[in-house]
């Protein structure tokens, strides 16, 4: 009966985005308010039908009566129902943050659901070439959000994303055309058989996986296929930064695990070691180069933008090692991660609102001038690095732990290395925040109140609510791993399965 | 080589196309250039899609009353790329317009040259 419903995850969003634009042309209060109506409604749908596959198993359409594996067909598991969920909050939540801090007309917010669709499209969809029609209609939908700052910078950087971007889905399309040529179908359960019936040692197989994980691992922003991200971070509006790096890679390493794990299948690693060692060294390098460079970084987004590249080699090297502690640590810090890094974006976009502060110097001094400001963004960093009870902690954890079961005893390493990066990092801006005398901007700000806005120097209101949200969050979750691990038992058994 | 050719030139096609677009992206300096070779580098992969389909003395697939009249050659693979079409139009048209606004900004459609700009900026 929920079954039914499951087409709607795409559809509400779709059409709200064309309403968005339709309510433009009346009012200039419409686009923002259909927005909040349509992320408000697609948070309802998909809370309830992510129970609904948490608790009664997983549920799949075919869409338009076309019964797969002819048709395409929308399935939700245990792991899609968690990163549907997790899409239409944070997009809820930063909505709140885009309505205040970049009022970009009906264009704005049109295609700020269209990238909702993209992005739970390709959460949803049981089908390999519908998952590249979503990914170009999120990458679509985030090259114009990038360019929406209206500075020529961000042109530069969206221009950049988009030629990145393009390549990488169109690696990924060729390598779905070697799969076609190879089995002949395109529905993801089906050609988990037919692949195994073509032999995986086979040159269309192997090239295949091969296109398939080069497209996403760009999309996904691993070294060296990261050089768009950075840019593409920083110079979005601040609303949009932090919901590109909270969703747009993190859907993008989904989708890398769904075809890794449902598509090619355990048995495909198996079989092919080489695969499986090839991606956890690439993943590695990710991890190390990814938190040399966010070291290295004096602007804070920018710091935050590498961060990214070194989490998500966590997460990569999670799937690939593919014991079920890492697997399932890979979903853990891939949600957390996601929670972590959009409230640090919030944060640095506030803080660039009230004190024009950018760089880690000029973070100086800001816990005394905003202590509920300063102690929620610590309390982030300290989760992303890995402090207890936090659910960065967890993931890494649990990441750390299925190495160690695997007996990849150097992965083990780099994650403890990586640890040490982070805190390396994080403990800098920490202790400008709290310990050194505050700086120039900061001062202004407090004292004559901020000139760029005019008004009185102190955080928004709803501003702080989503930050200290995020951070509370971060922390609560951590508490909540062991159910998500009961929730999420089911998917594993299948995902890992041969 | 001539019995290579006759057999699989729809695939050097392919393999030609991706290199000369990959090529032209990488090596050119001016932003249009590079979105003509992202074009160039996704007729590629659409002549692979189409090449894959043919199947000698296949029909196009509309099948009579009564069925019969095989063998066909695959639609599936054209439907695919119709609708990758679609993707690459919008795609450039993006492309193209942010070229609009990166020249408007900064005078400059040449990538080196906007560097330095930048650089400076």
């Amino acid at each position: 009966m929920t079954d039914a419903f499951v087409p709607l995850l795409v559809a509400v969003p779709l059409l709200g985005a064309v309403l968005a634009v339709a309510a433009g042309l009346v009012s200039e209060r419409g686009p923002p308010a259909i927005a909040a109506v349509v992320l408000v409604a697609q948070t309802g749908l998909a809370g309830w039908i992510g129970s609904q596959a948490l608790l009664n198993g997983d549920l799949s359409n075919g869409v338009g009566g076309f019964v797969a594996p002819y048709g395409i067909e929308l399935v939700v598991d245990g792991l899609s129902a968690v990163v549907v969920t997790l899409v239409a909050v944070v997009s809820l939540a930063v909505l709140g943050y885009a309505v205040r801090d970049d009022p970009g007309g009906a264009a704005f917010y049109a295609e700020y659901l269209l990238l909702v669709t993209g992005l739970t499209g390709m959460s949803v969809t049981g089908d390999v070439f519908n998952l590249y029609v979503f990914l170009e209609i999120s990458g679509l939908a985030t090259y114009a959000l990038v360019a929406s700052a209206g500075t020529g910078r961000s042109a530069v950087s969206a221009l950049k994303y988009l030629l990145f971007g393009t390549v990488a889905a169109s690696l990924y399309l060729l390598g779905v055309g070697y799969a076609l040529v190879a089995t002949g179908t395109l529905n993801m359960a089906d050609l988990a058989v037919e692949l195994a019936r073509v032999g995986y040692d086979s040159p269309l197989v192997l090239a295949s996986f091969g296109f398939v994980v080069v497209g996403l691992a760009t999309k996904t922003a691993l070294f060296p296929l990261h050089t768009w991200q950075p840019d593409a971070y920083n110079d979005s509006p601040d609303s949009v930064s932090a919901l590109i790096s909270a969703l747009v890679s993190t859907v993008a390493a989904y989708a890398l695990l769904r075809l890794v794990y449902t598509v090619y299948t355990p048995a495909f690693f198996d079989a092919v070691p080489v695969a499986r060692d090839a991606i956890v060294v690439f993943a590695c390098l990710s991890i190390v180069v990814g938190s040399v460079l966010a070291v290295a970084q004096s602007e804070v987004k920018r710091m935050l933008a590498y961060s990214s590249v070194s989490q998500y080699g966590l997460v990569v090297v999670g799937l690939a090692i593919g014991t079920r502690a890492a697997l399932f640590g890979a979903v853990v810090h891939l949600v957390g991660h996601a929670i972590m890094k959009g409230g640090l974006f919030v944060a640095a976009g506030a803080v660039d609102d009230l004190t024009g502060a950018r760089t880690v110097e000029e973070y100086a001094g800001l816990a005394d001038r905003f202590p509920v400001l300063g102690g929620a963004s610590a309390v982030l960093m300290l989760a992303m690095v890995g402090v207890p009870p936090a659910v960065g902690f967890a993931g890494k954890w649990y990441i750390a732990l299925g190495a160690v079961r695997a007996g990849t005893w150097p992965v083990a390493a780099v994650i403890f290395v990586s640890t040490l990066l982070t805190l390396a990092y994080f403990a800098i801006l920490v202790e400008r925040m709290f310990v050194a005398p505050a700086s120039a901007s900061v001062r202004a700000a407090t004292d004559g109140g901020s000139e760029r806005l005019g008004g009185p120097a102190a955080p928004p209101r709803s501003l702080l609510a989503l930050i200290v949200g995020a951070a509370a969050v971060a922390v609560v979750l951590g508490f909540a791993v062991t159910g998500l691990e009961t929730a999420l038992d089911p998917t594993l058994d299948t995902l890992l399965s041969p | 080589m001539i019995d290579l050719i006759a057999a699989k030139h729809a695939y050097l096609v392919v393999v030609a196309l991706l290199a000369i677009g990959a090529y032209v992206m990488i090596e050119s300096d001016n932003f249009v250039k590079k979105i003509i070779g992202l074009n160039v580098f996704q007729t590629g992969i659409f002549v692979f899609f189409i090449s894959a389909a043919f199947r000698t003395d296949g029909a196009s697939p509309v099948v009579q009353p009564g069925g019969g009249g095989g063998p066909f050659v695959s639609p599936l693979p054209h439907v695919l790329i119709l609708t990758a079409i679609v993707v690459g139009v919008s795609l450039t048209a993006v492309a193209l317009g942010l070229v609009v606004r990166v020249y408007e900004s900064y005078g400059t459609i040449n990538e080196d040259t906007l560097e330095e700009v930048l650089a400076n900026d």
